[in-house]
């Protein structure tokens, strides 16, 4: 089976109990996508598919075949971070950062959908992912700067 | 295998310092400088003249670390801290730019290897920054010291006249300069650290003291950086456990043999110990399923009997503190309250669980695995094995988060035992669901307390007792002439241990709510009475930064309540003033601002400070609001963050947070203590709001009922 993540063609072999995410970190060794939880409740693993945040612990792979899947490895183009990434590095954002790429990625999901969230927004999108560390304000800090970053 | 948890019912902070120190240095001179290049090396370790680093005897409190400086200038740091989150791998890092006078770039702390860096017995008890940070402080001071010796021998110049300043050594008078690099070029030179080397004042810190950023961020918001669930070995194999179905279960017997026929899997079965290694995780899996496995159960205590049990399983500690006469104190008293508390067994949930990979080579043995403790890891390890430490070599890769929660190393020692089985490298990596049920938890505990004041709200009696939970924070800063304080130790059905702020969060509930009461009682406002009988003035600053920030005094609005609470634990001070809602129709308390004020000496990175009190207060409000673990027949009912509630995105009050700045005091460490203030603040909002007084943490997991 094909997969297409960030671009780019991978054949792999999966079984159809294969979860995304073990395809992504233990066959591709795309190991910036976390596991957390294996039940979808908590938001590291979350990664874009079609450019929509979804958890890949409870996504099957074959259920993505030909759809175009989004890492973290994937948002950094020619040197330059995404501009969420570059956000929450100039808030200085994180402490274990193990919850890092979900709340990337799941931030550049809700800024599709919404370019320019409120705080209310924020919290209801965000609800998904956990920071253990409790970095939250932060992290809602770190959005509101990448709002910035993509308006400029 | 004999597996050997750290379970046998240690009261958490005898738990913590169990530990005895060692030592095992492989490294020398020579193969020192053949790694590292030439340049000049800072100790802390008695060395003697021929530098075979016979440490043995290194004083309990001595802290190993290395600090080199090749011809290149680089500067690198050895430690043997582990870097969790808190972001010592920047603060360290900080303070030894500052002293030596060298940018952040030019800075790499190696840490948490315990072939590269010197022994440290683990990092916990906010001890690197009041520990580590000085002594990487006079070892770069001494190094700056060394290098204007050489600079001065060198160009034949008065040693006054030269400073070292971005990297640079500069004669003032001539301009001469030189980058350090040269000035060590060729020396192959180790000096111990001078004890008495002058230190630069807090007020003269330009690195030190401002906010750098945490200095490998970009590999995590790229997910670039490799924690040890992400590393893959050639030829590794992935590994599973066989769990035991409830605690105080007994293997009986197993049957392996389908795990046995299936094709690349290698099972181990010794002693209590069971598992499994494939090439896949999913075959590792299916293996595992395929075991049969008879156990023998022992009757276990559930939740809803588990303080009866602590305290009717308690022992008395000859440690309790006494003075005057507690009992005819309060027998006099003109105010009195009395209370038992129940606090819950909570979990750390460290958001990566428990991980670890074993290589072994010739006999040696390398794992890789996230700990608070590498040099413990390496001990049981060696235990385990049978074999010396020096031929183990146990590394920890910046791991995802630990809170006290990871001073173990039970995934390296069971990727240890695999990878000698299946000769290849393997991994284990707890699920969520094992690392809810078999890591250990912040103690159950059961707390009596009885004090009593007269008229006038002075403090005349203060009785505590804490069953189980531990003895941090056990003391009241408030004067009080006749006390009886005393921990006693118990016996935990599940496993237990250190979690950030130990027992003072329990400790510092209850005495916060008695407190309450009493101000209740004597109709005084309660950051009044606090400050009545306060004589430290460090808790009072921030009882009055707090209340100041909040705009203690106010009324609230229907069903709404003010509380505030302080707390001092490690040489750290905080004090929190919350504001809640009740909201009567759901029966819901929601924490709507809190503003906490927190003073640990002179602040080395403002920025990470107030992230860490930040943190602390948002982990601090899940166990004062609704983390418990519940249990049954030794069985964990809510393994899992579907049935265990952590504080989320929308959980987070509106928050305040003031930094007291002492740049007169040495810095204290601030990843524990700011947790400590946050519960009794909003337990003494909720009797604020609604006149219910609450007596057990959590304090509303299933709503209110009022």
């Amino acid at each position: 089976m094909d997969l297409v993540i960030n671009k780019k063609k991978y054949s792999v072999n999966v079984t159809p109990e294969d979860t995304l995410l073990n395809v992504l970190r233990n066959d591709l060794d795309l190991t910036g996508t976390k596991y957390g939880c294996g039940e979808g409740s908590c938001g590291a693993c979350t990664v874009l598919i079609n450019g929509v945040a979804i958890r890949s612990c409870i996504t099957k792979a074959t259920s993505v075949e030909g759809k175009d899947i989004t890492t973290i490895e994937g948002l950094a183009g020619n040197g330059k971070l995404h501009p969420v990434q570059q956000a929450f590095l100039d808030v200085d954002v994180f402490q274990c950062s193990y919850c890092a790429s979900g709340m990337v990625m799941s931030t550049v999901s809700l800024l599709k959908k919404k370019p320019e969230p409120t705080e209310e927004e924020i919290i209801t999108g965000m609800q998904g992912n956990v920071c253990r560390c409790g970095t939250y304000p932060r992290i809602i800090r770190g959005i509101h700067e990448a709002v910035k970053i993509q308006k400029s | 295998m004999e597996r050997k948890p750290h379970e046998a019912g240690f009261a958490p902070e005898q738990y913590e310092l169990a530990e005895m120190p060692s030592y095992s240095f492989t490294m020398n001179r020579r193969n020192f400088f053949g790694i590292l290049g030439s340049g000049i090396a800072i100790t802390f370790a008695a060395v003697n003249s021929s530098f075979g680093l016979s440490a043995d005897g290194l004083p309990e409190d001595q802290i190993g670390a290395w600090l080199h400086i090749g011809e290149d200038g680089a500067v690198t740091i050895y430690s043997g801290k582990a870097e969790v989150g808190q972001n010592i791998r920047t603060s360290l890092a900080q303070v030894v730019a500052e002293e030596l006078g060298v940018p952040m770039e030019k800075i790499t702390m190696i840490l948490g290897d315990t072939t590269l860096t010197p022994y440290d017995r683990g990092t916990f008890g906010s001890r690197s920054t009041p520990y580590m940070g000085p002594q990487l402080r006079k070892a770069a001071a001494s190094a700056r010291e060394l290098i204007l010796d050489l600079a001065a021998t060198e160009w034949k110049t008065e040693r006054s006249l030269l400073s070292i300043n971005d990297g640079n050594v500069m004669n003032r008078d001539t301009k001469q300069a030189a980058n350090i690099g040269k000035i060590v070029k060729g020396k192959q030179l180790v000096q111990g650290v001078d004890e008495k080397v002058a230190l630069k004042k807090i007020d003269d810190w330009k690195i030190a003291g401002t906010s750098v950023k945490k200095v490998n961020g970009e590999s995590f918001v790229t997910g670039r950086h490799k924690y040890v669930s992400d590393m893959k070995l050639p030829g590794m194999l992935y590994g599973k456990i066989l769990r035991a179905p409830a605690y105080g279960a007994t293997l009986v017997s197993a049957d392996t043999s389908s795990a046995k026929k299936m094709t690349g899997v290698v099972v181990v079965y010794d002693g209590n110990f069971i598992g499994v290694a494939a090439s896949d995780l999913s075959t590792a899996n299916k293996a595992l399923q395929s075991i049969k496995a008879e156990w023998k159960f022992e009757p276990q205590p559930s939740r809803k009997e588990i303080f009866d049990h602590l305290r009717k399983k308690s022992t008395t500690d000859d440690r309790a503190k006494k003075s005057g006469d507690v009992s005819a104190a309060f027998s006099n008293a003109e105010v009195r309250a009395g209370q038992t508390f129940n606090v819950d067994y909570i979990a750390h949930v460290p958001l990566e669980p428990r991980a670890g990979v074993a290589q072994w080579e010739g006999g040696k043995l390398t794992v890789w695995t996230g700990t608070q403790r590498p040099f413990g890891v390496q001990e049981d390890l060696a235990e385990v094995f049978q074999m010396p430490k020096q031929n183990i070599r146990v590394i920890q890769p910046d791991t995802g988060s630990g809170y006290g929660g990871k001073h173990t190393g039970e995934a390296g020692i069971e990727a240890a035992r695999l990878a000698k089985e299946a000769g290849k490298p393997v991994k284990v990596v707890w699920t969520r669901e094992e690392e809810f049920t078999w890591a250990y938890f912040r103690p159950a505990g059961v707390i009596d307390v009885k004090a009593g004041a007269d008229k006038n709200g002075i403090l005349t009696a203060w009785e505590f007792h804490n069953y189980n939970s531990g003895g941090s924070g056990i003391e009241t800063p408030y004067e009080v002439k006749n006390t009886l304080i005393q921990f006693h130790p118990s016996d935990s059905p599940l496993r237990q241990g250190s979690y950030r702020g130990l027992a003072a969060t329990a400790n510092n509930f209850a005495r916060e709510s008695i407190m309450d009461d009493l101000a209740a009682e004597l109709k005084i406002d309660p950051l009044e009475f606090r400050l009545k009988n306060l004589s430290e003035q460090r808790m009072k600053d921030v009882l009055e930064a707090a209340a100041k920030a909040f705009a203690w005094g106010a009324k609230p609005e229907k069903d709404h309540g003010f509380g505030i609470a302080c707390g001092e634990e490690k040489g750290s001070y905080v004090a929190a003033c919350a504001e809640i809602v009740f909201d009567r129709n759901e029966n819901d308390v929601k924490v709507l601002r809190a503003a906490v004020a927190f003073e640990c000496g002179g602040i080395i990175n403002p920025n990470h400070l107030e992230n860490q009190i930040m943190g602390s207060i948002v982990q601090g409000l899940g166990g004062a609001l609704f983390e418990w673990i519940d249990f049954k027949d030794g069985k964990i009912l809510n393994p899992k963050f579907s049935a265990y509630r952590v504080p989320r995105f929308g959980d987070v009050p509106k928050l305040e947070i003031v930094m007291l700045n002492r740049k007169d005091l040495a810095p204290a460490g601030a990843g524990e203590t700011p947790i400590i203030g946050i519960a009794p603040a909003v337990r003494n909002a909720i009797a604020n709001a609604t006149g219910k007084r609450l007596y057990t943490l959590p304090l509303v997991p299933q709503g209110l009922e009022v």
